[in-house]
């Protein structure tokens, strides 16, 4: 199969469908409901596969460059984005083989100080823009936001999506602005955040899905961390079937990204057994998966020093943040 | 019609909980006839790890409260014992194979122990404290704090030896991951319920039963544990190979014993100073 990148966007394919609310909201009603103990169950089925010794190693090498290392608290400084960001390039001082973290995720007025620090090692800066947490701004607002995150050197950029135009059935209007901001983000990827824990059912959550690919989304990601339950392995698993489904229809990979609440390497593999499963080995690879997490960081680093010195390791010999 | 026993299952006692060993593993214990007693769960080093982040968890809450406070939870658990003392009496004749007065003498002197360790928690400051006389504007003084995580390696005193080994260690703000007698263990995980029902916080005292030839190695070299106490192994090279894990991070190490202990007899401060650490302050004295 070929495959493209979604940047090349899916114009025409779903021209039918986004022409006006009725006909999105028949395509989106008219796909295949969840079965949500089946969901429920294989992902709980998934989660038992025991991964031991060189795969082990393999998988946590993996999901630390999978990593998406991020702060968003009102009370970030310049100082803890800059040592963050050196984190990012060197997870693992003591240990030059350990690989980098993906990107570091951070609000969009601390682009540029991450930017800074990480110049061309290769890590990309991720900001969340549109308003975030909530999305609730006017367009315009949304707007300058993403170009402001952009200017200052964003490479890809974290949008939200307005969950309370979603839930009233005004799929249009979140379709329009996700092709809005899209165009604001000129180079820059598109993550599109669904918020699933205020999403209510798998459904909406396949809905969702669907229309944030339709509408061009680089990344379709479960939640901005600030609401629980956050990312969960069913809701993760109905996303990656999204995208394996829409690669099928369309040729076009989209990636996926579970954010918060996975905080142990026990709980990443899990993930990685079920990329693997259910999307395809192709969505192996920190283009197309990606975890947002900070503490998660710490727990894949004391487990693979534990693999490498085959003693158990501590928090005291890695920083807090 | 005879009615069935009621067989109680011996398991782990990790972070104020009691699960399964996470092997799934089980050994039989036997009683001083040599006849089925129980069987035990036997830890693996994952469970160690479990403990050891239980005991990690528990420490900041537990060697904040003050000493005070520690030494009402520690008299509470002496409390309990006391009256589940039927109980242990009974365990201890099985296991061990003692009279009922020689089962006494040692409950007895186990709740002793453990009453007069609850009254050195806010004693030992005061005793091993100092005011330093220093050449210079200074006022400097040293006082005790907490080692951290300790491990344990219990002696073969089901319940006095065990007692004595942890009392010691909790009462100055430590938590800890013991590794009971590997041939007694059904005593240790009764004490374990008694220290659940008595005010202890969950994983201030994490309990494992099973091998500690296999286990202590896990502990020894496991960067987040702070102390180990290796009063209980009698193999000589077992104790030099934990010795030599336990200096990469530089452990406290508290040595296997060269003569057998006699655990009736009134113990010194040795096992509390053995997990203090001095911190010394240096502060100005003003204009």
């Amino acid at each position: 199969m070929t495959t493209t990148s979604a940047s090349t966007a899916s114009a025409g394919v779903f021209d039918d469908i986004t022409a006006s609310e009725s006909s999105l909201r028949r395509f989106l009603h008219g796909l295949p409901g969840v079965d949500q103990v089946g969901a429920e169950a294989r992902a709980a089925g998934l989660g038992t596969r025991s991964i031991k010794t060189t795969a082990k190693s393999f998988a946590i090498d993996l999901a630390i460059r999978m990593v998406d290392l991020t702060t968003l608290e009102g009370a970030d400084t310049h100082g803890k984005v800059r040592a963050l960001a050196s984190k990012a390039m060197r997870p693992d001082p003591a240990d030059p083989t350990c690989p980098m973290t993906a990107a570091v995720c951070v609000y969009p007025d601390m682009v540029a100080t991450a930017k800074q620090t990480l110049g061309t090692s290769g890590v990309h800066v991720a900001a969340v823009a549109t308003a975030f947490p909530s999305g609730r701004a006017a367009l315009d607002i949304k707007l300058a936001d993403t170009r402001d995150a952009v200017e200052a050197g964003a490479d890809e950029i974290d949008m939200v999506i307005d969950r309370g135009a979603f839930l009233s059935g005004r799929y249009l209007d979140v379709h329009d602005e996700i092709v809005a901001v899209k165009q604001a983000c000129g180079p820059a990827h598109l993550k599109v955040i669904f918020e699933t824990g205020e999403l209510q059912t798998y459904d909406n959550v396949r809905r969702a899905s669907w229309l944030a690919m339709m509408a061009g989304a680089h990344f379709i990601k479960t939640s901005t961390g600030k609401v629980q339950p956050a990312a969960t392995l069913p809701v993760t698993l109905v996303m990656l079937e999204a995208v394996r489904d829409f690669r099928e229809q369309t040729g076009q990979m989209v990636g996926v990204k579970p954010a918060g609440g996975i905080r142990t390497t026990k709980d990443a593999i899990k993930y990685l057994v079920m990329v693997n499963e259910i999307a395809g080995p192709d969505w192996l690879d920190p283009d197309w998966f990606r975890f947002g997490a900070s503490t998660l960081l710490n727990d894949l680093l004391m487990q693979r020093t534990k693999m490498v010195t085959g003693r158990y390791s501590g928090p005291d010999y890695f920083t807090l943040d | 019609m005879a009615r069935i026993d009621v067989k109680k299952t011996y398991k782990l006692y990790i972070g104020g909980e009691f699960p399964r060993s996470e092997s799934g593993r089980t050994y039989v214990v036997n009683d001083a006839q040599g006849n089925l007693l129980a069987n035990a769960a036997q830890a693996s080093r994952k469970d160690a790890r479990d403990a050891v982040v239980a005991a990690r968890k528990a420490f900041g809450g537990w060697s904040s409260r003050t000493a005070y406070n520690r030494g009402q939870v520690v008299y509470r658990i002496a409390e309990v014992l006391e009256g589940r003392r039927d109980q242990f009496v009974a365990e201890l004749r099985a296991s061990e194979g003692v009279t009922a007065a020689k089962a006494n003498t040692f409950v007895d002197a186990a709740i002793d122990r453990l009453v007069w360790y609850a009254g050195w928690a806010d004693k030992i400051t005061q005793v091993v404290s100092s005011a330093n006389p220093v050449a210079g504007p200074f006022f400097n003084i040293s006082a005790p704090e907490p080692t951290g995580v300790v491990a344990v390696v219990a002696p073969s005193g089901p319940l006095l030896g065990l007692v004595s080994v942890v009392a010691p260690a909790i009462v100055t703000g430590n938590t800890c991951v013991v590794i009971a007698s590997e041939a007694h263990p059904l005593t240790a995980i009764t004490l374990g319920e008694v220290m659940a029902t008595s005010d202890l916080p969950g994983g201030v005292v994490n309990l494992l039963t099973g091998s500690a030839a296999e286990i202590a190695p896990w502990l020894a070299s496991h960067m987040d544990v702070n102390g180990i106490d290796l009063t209980g192994v009698t193999d000589p090279d077992l104790a030099t190979s934990l010795e030599v894990a336990a200096a990469d991070n530089l452990k406290r190490v508290r040595r296997a014993p060269e003569a057998p202990v006699d655990w009736l007899a009134t113990p010194g401060i040795d096992r509390l100073t053995d997990w203090l650490e001095t911190k010394t302050v240096w502060h100005p004295i003003g204009v």
